[in-house]
């Protein structure tokens, strides 16, 4: 049994018959072929998969696509306007916040839901809201920089 | 990991829910943050889901007289940042808030989490402390079960198959003072072992557990160890010392049974002294 669904994608709607065990990450990558968002643990633990849904920071890979239906998703692919880099990307690119960049799509769709509700977070806010996101090569002190570059300039 | 198949169905009423629940093996999605995490390992295989998640009635927080309601779809982050539970429940936004991390607080619901009873869930010693009541809804009307009369076992609740939760009701304890205090597993953050310790105006200690046993409960022993008291450090020791004793305490390969027992005398020291 298939279920239509209609969701916004970075402003455009999207309407397609999904199967209601699919999973949001799979809707993205697969059926859309945005595959800037990244699949990692697939247990909702790692944060790679971290997307926006009506505004709010959520882990594809533990939502169904049919719980999207209605609403407006954004990922990493919907963030820069223009070919104009937000200034979180830009901030990941000066401070060095990724090396093998796995993990970068869904720390910045974090730092980018962090941002919109605490403007100027401290260093303790930022490693607060980095706990659900997973990076096995900086030691997170550069993707905290990152962030910092990117609030002073918002 | 994809879920084995099932057939969706989303409702606009709790009403219609219940209904739906009527047929087949049918299970409840609100958030999905404990639901779809099993599906996908298989441990769960419901044939039908009823998605609730487009009910606005089952949201949010209100004050009414001297309780506050907590509607059973309400995330754990828009609990935890309410800013009514943080002046008059602050327990709810402290526990709210040490639930997994930011993405995962944006999705679960304090309802489903209930509902689930997972062992290690923090919520249901928060409920228990607190001497809250779950109000649910099924074909037969709508009930209120003490939350001390609500986990059964692991995974299991009073609630019946046709039943959906649609609140919980927490009563403002004029004077009281609340604290959790948890070992989280590194990776989920659901507790290894919690404590929550409500302590009332009249002296009466509440001291509720999760993550020792099948489910969480009330700890009596402890609650008479210190109740009516003064809370210091030789009343936490004796407090700590009855605790989770004679308890089926669980051992896995995140806390042997011995080092779980130690933690939650430890914890429930910590939970005190936070009140005291």
């Amino acid at each position: 049994m298939h279920v239509k669904i209609k969701v916004k994608v970075n402003g455009m709607e999207h309407v397609h018959e999904v199967e209601p065990r699919l999973l949001l990450s799979h809707f993205l990558r697969d059926t859309l072929r945005l595959t800037g968002t990244h699949i990692g643990c697939d247990t909702s633990g790692c944060g790679a998969c971290t997307v926006h849904v009506n505004g709010k920071a959520v882990k594809s890979c533990t939502l169904l696509a049919v719980q999207a239906d209605g609403c407006e998703v954004l990922t990493i692919e919907g963030l820069s306007t223009n070919g104009t880099l937000h200034p979180l990307q830009e901030g990941f690119h000066q401070e060095h916040g990724l090396q093998c960049g796995y993990c970068t799509p869904g720390m910045i769709m974090t730092a980018a839901d962090l941002l919109k509700n605490s403007p100027k977070p401290t260093e303790e806010e930022i490693r607060h809201a980095l706990e659900g996101n997973i990076c096995r090569c900086t030691g997170y002190h550069n993707i905290v920089k990152s962030i910092q570059y990117a609030a002073e300039r918002m | 990991m994809i879920p084995s198949s099932f057939s969706y169905q989303k409702v606009n009423s709790v009403a219609e829910a219940i209904k739906a629940l009527s047929s087949g093996e049918a299970k409840i999605l609100a958030g999905g943050h404990s639901l779809i995490p099993t599906m996908k390992l298989r441990l769960n295989s419901p044939s039908k889901l009823v998605d609730i998640g487009a009910l606005a009635e089952l949201r949010g927080i209100k004050e009414s007289g001297a309780e506050i309601i907590i509607g059973a779809a309400t995330t754990h982050q828009e609990i935890a940042t309410n800013k009514i539970i943080q002046s008059k429940l602050p327990l709810f936004a402290q526990g709210g808030n040490s639930i997994g991390d930011v993405q995962v607080r944006n999705k679960g619901t304090i309802g489903g989490s209930l509902a689930h009873a997972d062992p290690a869930a923090d919520w249901a010693a928060i409920v228990l402390a607190s001497d809250a009541t779950i109000e649910v809804q099924g074909g037969k009307g709508t009930r209120k079960i003490k939350a001390t009369g609500f986990f059964n076992g692991m995974f299991s609740t009073a609630l019946q198959d046709d039943e959906i939760i649609t609140a919980v009701h927490v009563p403002l304890a004029v004077g009281s003072k609340g604290s959790y205090a948890k070992f989280p597993q590194p990776a989920s953050r659901f507790a290894i072992v919690g404590c929550a310790v409500m302590k009332m105006a009249d002296g009466k200690v509440n001291i509720a557990f999760t993550g020792i046993s099948n489910c969480a409960f009330r700890d009596q022993a402890a609650e008479k160890a210190i109740s009516g008291k003064k809370i210091d450090a030789s009343t936490i020791e004796s407090a700590s010392k009855a605790a989770v004793e004679g308890v089926n305490i669980l051992s896995d390969h995140y806390a042997s049974e011995k080092y779980r027992k130690h933690l939650a005398k430890v914890y429930l020291k910590r939970a005190l002294l936070a009140v005291s």
